[in-house]
C-alpha cells in the first residue's frame, strides 16, 4: 500500500443552506465509504479561501496572487491505495466533480 | 454521525435571534447572513471531518466567532444598539459580552423577545405569523409560500414590509415593558393560526404541516418556560395544541385518505401527547380568566377522553360551542357548533343551525360548509340533494387530500341511493 494526498480544487461553495446539507451529505457518504474499505490515512482539512503568498528572495508577502479561484486548494486528504491507477480511480466518487471542482492526486514520496 | 435535514431550520430561529441581539434589529439582514454563512463554513469543515457530536453546539461557536470577527474588523462602523455600543467596542468586555448573549438561557429569553417584536401591533396577523417563521423557525420563502399556498412574491413582499417595521427600533421587545400583556395576546394568537394553519390549513403537503404544528408546538413551549409568558390562557393554549396534535397520526386513514373526527382510529391517537395536553389542561384551570383557548383545549378534551365516536358527550360539547359563540363568534365556530347539534338532536336540527348562521357567506369558499351539509343531508337519507353538497364542496376544495376527501363523500352519496 502506498499514501497518497487528495487536493481539492476549486469546486463551487454552497449558495443555500440547503444545498450546503445536499453536498455535505455526499461528502460524508463518500470518505465513509472510502474508511470501511481501509483506504483513509487521515481525513485531512479544508482551508480557508484567504491566505497570503510569501516568495522571492525578498520574500515578499502579499494577498494572493493565486491562480484562478478555480484552482484553488479547498482542503486535502491523505489516502492508501495500491498504485496511483487505484487511488486516481477511487477519487472519481467525490462530489466536488458535481460542482465544477477537481482532484488532483498526488502520490507522497517514498524513502 | 448523520446530519439531520432540518439541522438548519432548527438552529437558524437560534442564531438569528442572538445574533440580531448583537447587531439589532435594524440590521436584520446582516443576522441573516451572517447565520447563513456560519452555517455553510460548518458544512465546508464537516463535509471533511465528518459531522461532530454536537452540532448544534458547534454551529453556534461558529456563529459567535463569526460575529466577533465581524465585530473587531468594522467595529466602528456598525451602528450598534446603543448600550450594547461601549460593550461591543472594548476588546476587553467583547468576547465575554458575545458568550454572554450566546449561552443556553440568554438566547431562550431572546427567542422569546424575538416572537413579541415579530407580533407587532402595526403587522397584519398574517405577517406576524410570516415573520415568525422565517426568523424564529428558520423556513425560507419558498416553505412559508407552500405553507400559506401563496406565491414568493406575496411572501418576500410580506416579509421584506414586515422586516421594516421591525427596524424602526433597534432591540428587540423588552419583556419589562408596559405592553407586555397585550403583546402576549397577540403571540399566542400568532402561535394558534400557525398551529391551525398546520393542522386544518389549505397547504398540499402534509409534511409541511406537521412542521408549522410542531414549530407552533415548540414556540408555544417556550413561553411555557418563561414565568411571566405562562398564564392560564399560555396553558390552555398548550393544551389544545397538545390534545390536537395527538390525532395528527390518525387523520389519515390506511389507503392515504382523509379521516374525518368521527371515522379516525382512535387507538392512533397519541397517548403521551393526551395526557401532556390534559396536564396543561389542569395547569390552566388555575386563574379566573376563561380565554377562547380554555373552551376549544375543553372540547378537544371531550374528544379525546371518548374511546369511541360514539361514546362522545355531545351535550357539554354544544354548550361549550355556546360558550365560544361568547368569546370569540365565528362563522367556523356556528358551523362546528350546528355539527354538534345534530349528533346531538338529529341532523334536521343541525341543517337548521346551519341555515341560520349569521353570515354564512363568508362560509362559500369553505369547502367543509357545503360538506357539513351534504353529510346531513346523507344521514337523514336525502342521497340527491347530499351529492349536490357534496359536489358543490369539491369544486371549492384547496388540495389533492381534500378533493379525493370529497370525491369519495360524492361517490358515496351516489353508491347509497343505488
Amino acid at each position: 500500500m502506498s499514501e497518497f494526498v487528495y487536493l481539492y480544487r476549486g469546486g463551487q461553495r454552497p449558495t443555500s443552506p440547503a444545498q450546503g446539507e445536499q453536498q455535505m451529505q455526499k461528502w460524508a457518504a463518500w470518505l465513509q465509504e472510502l474508511t470501511q474499505t481501509g483506504h483513509i490515512k487521515d481525513r485531512g482539512q479544508p482551508l480557508e479561501a484567504e491566505g497570503k503568498v510569501v516568495r522571492g528572495k525578498q520574500k515578499i508577502v502579499t494577498d494572493g496572487p493565486y491562480p484562478e479561484s478555480k484552482d484553488l486548494v479547498g482542503g486535502y486528504t491523505l489516502v492508501e491505495a495500491k498504485d496511483l491507477a487505484e487511488a486516481a480511480e477511487l477519487s472519481k466518487g467525490c462530489p466536488i466533480f458535481e460542482s465544477d471542482g477537481l482532484v488532483e492526486v498526488r502520490p507522497v514520496m517514498q524513502m | 454521525m448523520n446530519l439531520d435535514e432540518n439541522l438548519f431550520r432548527r438552529e437558524s430561529g437560534r442564531m438569528v435571534t442572538a445574533l440580531t441581539r448583537v447587531f439589532g434589529l435594524d440590521n436584520l439582514a446582516l443576522a441573516e447572513d451572517v447565520a447563513q454563512d456560519a452555517f455553510c463554513r460548518a458544512l465546508e469543515v464537516w463535509k471533511i471531518r465528518g459531522v461532530p457530536e454536537n452540532p448544534s453546539a458547534w454551529l453556534m461557536t461558529t456563529a459567535k466567532n463569526r460575529a466577533i470577527d465581524l465585530l473587531r474588523r468594522e467595529r466602528t462602523a456598525r451602528n450598534l444598539v446603543p448600550e450594547l455600543g461601549r460593550l461591543l467596542e472594548s476588546e476587553w468586555t467583547l468576547v465575554p459580552t458575545l458568550n454572554e448573549f450566546f449561552g443556553e438561557n440568554a438566547i431562550k429569553d431572546d427567542q422569546l423577545r424575538m416572537m413579541f417584536s415579530c407580533c407587532d401591533p402595526r403587522l397584519s396577523e398574517q405577517a406576524q405569523i410570516a415573520l415568525t417563521l422565517n426568523l424564529l423557525c428558520g423556513f425560507t420563502i419558498n416553505e412559508i409560500a407552500s405553507a400559506f399556498f401563496s406565491t414568493r412574491s406575496a411572501i418576500e413582499k410580506r416579509l421584506s414590509r414586515g422586516k421594516h417595521v421591525l427596524a424602526t427600533s433597534k432591540r428587540l421587545f423588552d419583556l419589562a415593558d408596559r405592553e407586555f400583556s397585550t403583546r402576549l395576546s397577540a403571540v399566542r394568537r400568532a402561535l394558534y393560526l400557525l398551529f391551525n394553519e398546520g393542522y386544518h390549513g389549505a397547504s398540499a403537503e402534509s409534511a409541511v404541516r406537521v412542521e408549522l404544528c410542531r414549530e407552533a408546538m415548540r414556540l408555544a413551549a417556550l413561553l411555557l418556560e418563561h414565568p411571566l409568558a405562562a398564564t392560564p390562557a399560555t396553558y390552555a393554549l398548550c393544551a389544545l395544541m397538545w390534545l390536537h396534535a395527538a390525532r395528527l397520526p390518525a387523520r389519515l386513514d390506511a389507503a392515504g385518505n382523509l379521516s374525518s373526527l368521527l371515522d379516525q382510529d382512535r387507538s392512533l391517537w397519541d397517548a403521551g401527547l393526551i395526557a401532556k395536553g390534559q396536564e396543561f389542561l389542569e395547569l390552566s384551570a388555575s386563574g379566573s380568566e376563561v380565554s377562547e383557548y380554555h373552551v376549544e383545549a375543553a372540547i378537544a378534551s371531550l374528544h379525546s377522553n371518548a374511546a369511541r365516536a360514539e361514546d362522545t358527550d355531545w351535550k357539554s360539547i354544544v354548550s361549550m360551542y355556546d360558550t365560544l359563540m361568547i368569546l370569540r363568534p365565528s362563522p367556523v365556530v356556528a358551523l362546528n357548533r350546528a355539527i354538534a347539534v345534530a349528533q346531538v338532536e338529529g341532523p334536521e336540527r343541525g341543517l337548521e343551525e346551519i341555515r341560520a348562521i349569521a353570515d354564512n357567506d363568508r362560509l362559500a369558499t369553505y369547502p367543509f360548509y357545503s360538506a357539513a351539509l351534504g353529510e346531513l343531508e346523507l344521514r337523514r337519507g336525502e342521497h340527491d340533494s347530499a351529492r349536490r353538497h357534496f359536489q358543490a364542496a369539491l369544486a371549492l376544495a384547496r388540495n389533492p387530500m381534500e378533493r379525493q376527501y370529497l370525491a369519495l363523500r360524492v361517490e358515496r352519496s351516489c353508491v347509497n341511493r343505488a
